[in-house]
């Protein structure tokens, strides 16, 4: 089969839920896991990776110089070339190993954010992000009288970007941070855009990519950002382990962020010299099962093809939002399907999205409810809370169908 | 107390729990309370504020608001019902097995916090206190 061939066939995913042993496992009832955007089930290739090196050649790495420690210093480090290249960084060494975004976007706050940023600079973020990508600017703004300042959305659930050159006017903003998939509205922010107003006005771009980078293509060069955070578990991937991509010479001229082992190139009593990239900001033993589990994950993912394993959450969430604006009195958050990545939220009038959940768990159907880490956009929307179902490349058309089904029967549990 | 949901579905949302979901006694606010005092359950976004007036030691108007699921709203209604009347010393004497028993279902550790918002609203304003008496904190 040629390439052109891969990307235009659709996604087998029968075939490919076989491979997730927890759809395989007996239960009462069966597994409905619409939760992938909080974090995705694990193939068993991930799993096994983490096995055979636990199994066969655990040691710590960059240190031990018999074999098994330089085989696992190898996967290691293999792994990292293998992510490097899946978000199209130029060099593996601009690729840092972080236990997952919120850490890689403290980094940038701490390491970056301190050694840059003074009173009167400005940081512009937006109304829809995760706090992940939030708090850790609000302590730094708090602690640095840096003023933060947000791109709205619009009533679809979209930037409104027609605000932006407005924020951006005084010269003032140094960073400009925004997600790239939101995890609340599925909405696919133009993030090349951005980054090309932010630039022009002499900011930098950081990404919060933790729902783009396990759903669709992504090339760091071609968003034309700085700084580009994401994390392993959601894409098939181990927990505890994620990275931060930045351009080299920004983290050649960034401080450590945490100071210790393997970090350093040379230590006395008084002071010690750095490591060089990536090794400067991996301080301690780093979690190398996960690393290893990462990089399968990425060959199993690139394996289905991004293109396909996109198409496939389009597809669903165009099916899903077809069936659920048959229920009545449910509402729909974010944009049309054509802007929007395998995510879905919404409100069903007069039932409180725990209740939803609650009568949905009863059906095996997994879903999230709250304010799903986003509470300053659920403010925008001018709702509490809400449901939210999200896909993955096993998910199922009978599993929106299911989905279905049980907010019919939660309205009647409502309905007295 | 076993799964999330306690002892299934059926069993959580029982007539009584949709009932004062529905139609809650004592919704509302009072004009010049004696005490209000509101809370939140920041894992659900659940918010309860109880407003009190108190007469010669009793408590002779109680009111709540606020939103949330039918299991904290129902337990900030049934709560509101079987103060209203009572002593402040009375109404300080409700634990947290009081409160389950009238909420008369299971809840699983996540709606636990659910069910028990109203009387951690209720204890927080109008006694300062922050945990069950003779009981961990753990509510």
């Amino acid at each position: 089969m040629k390439a052109s061939d891969t990307a235009t066939a659709s996604l087998d995913a029968r075939a490919v839920r076989e491979q997730f042993p927890i759809f395989r496992a007996e239960r009462a009832k069966p597994l409905r896991y619409l939760d992938s955007a909080a974090t995705s089930q694990k193939p068993d290739a991930v799993i096994e990776a983490m096995d055979r090196y636990y199994g066969t050649i655990n040691a710590n790495i960059h240190r031990g110089i018999y074999r098994i420690a330089e085989e696992a210093t190898a996967a290691y480090e293999d792994a990292r070339r293998r992510l490097a290249d899946f978000i199209g960084a130029r060099s593996p060494r601009e690729l840092i190993f972080t236990s997952n975004s919120t850490a890689a976007i403290n980094l940038v706050a701490y390491a970056w954010g301190r050694s840059q940023l003074e009173a009167g600079d400005a940081i512009v973020l937006t109304v829809m992000e995760h706090h992940a990508n939030l708090v850790p600017w609000q302590i730094l703004a708090a602690e640095r009288d840096v003023e933060l300042r947000f791109i709205p959305i619009t009533g679809s659930g979209e930037l409104d970007l027609a605000a932006l050159p407005t924020l951006l006017a005084d010269g003032r903003v140094k960073l400009v941070g925004a997600v790239h998939i939101s995890n609340v509205l599925g909405t696919v922010n133009p993030i090349a855009e951005i980054a090309r107003q932010a630039h022009a006005a002499g900011a930098r771009m950081l990404v919060d990519a933790s729902q783009s980078v396990p759903h669709c293509p992504v090339d760091v060069q071609a968003l034309g950002c700085d700084f580009f955070a994401f994390t392993g578990h959601k894409m098939l991937g181990p927990t505890g382990i994620g990275g931060l991509w930045a351009r080299r010479e920004l983290l050649e001229a960034m401080p450590p962020f945490m100071g210790g082992g393997e970090m350093i190139r040379e230590v006395k009593l008084t002071g010690s010299k750095w490591n060089e990239l990536p090794w400067k900001f991996e301080a301690g033993t780093m979690p190398i099962a996960e690393a290893i589990g990462l990089g399968a994950a990425v060959d199993y993912l690139r394996s289905l093809g991004m293109e396909r394993v996109f198409a496939h959450d389009r597809e669903l969430v165009a099916y899903a939002m077809e069936r659920l604006r048959e229920v009545p009195g449910l509402t729909l958050l974010g944009p049309s399907e054509d802007k929007r990545g395998g995510v879905i939220a919404f409100t069903l009038d007069g039932i409180h999205p725990h209740d939803v959940a609650t009568v949905l768990d009863d059906d095996g159907v997994a879903v999230r409810a709250g304010h799903h880490c986003a509470m300053p956009l659920h403010e925008a929307l001018g709702v509490p809370a809400s449901a939210r179902a999200s896909f993955h490349c096993y998910s199922l058309p009978e599993e929106v169908d299911a989905l279905v089904a049980g907010l019919h029967r939660a309205r009647k549990v409502f309905a007295r | 107390m076993s799964g999330a949901s306690g002892g299934g579905m059926d069993d959580l949302y029982r007539e009584h729990i949709l009932d004062h979901y529905q139609h809650p006694r004592n919704r509302g606010t009072l004009e010049r309370p004696y005490i209000t005092y509101e809370d939140t359950n920041p894992l659900c976004g659940d918010r309860i504020r109880m407003d009190l007036n108190v007469r010669d030691g009793k408590i002779d108007a109680v009111r709540f608001s606020g939103t949330g699921c039918s299991i904290s709203q129902a337990a900030a209604s049934m709560l509101c019902e079987a103060i209203e009347g009572k002593t402040l010393d009375e109404a300080k004497k409700i634990s947290r097995d009081d409160m389950l028993e009238l909420l008369g279902i299971e809840l699983g550790p996540v709606r636990l916090k659910c069910g028990l918002l109203a009387l951690k609203t209720l204890k927080a304003g109008a006694y300062g206190m922050t945990q069950w008496p003779g009981e961990d904190e753990d509510a």
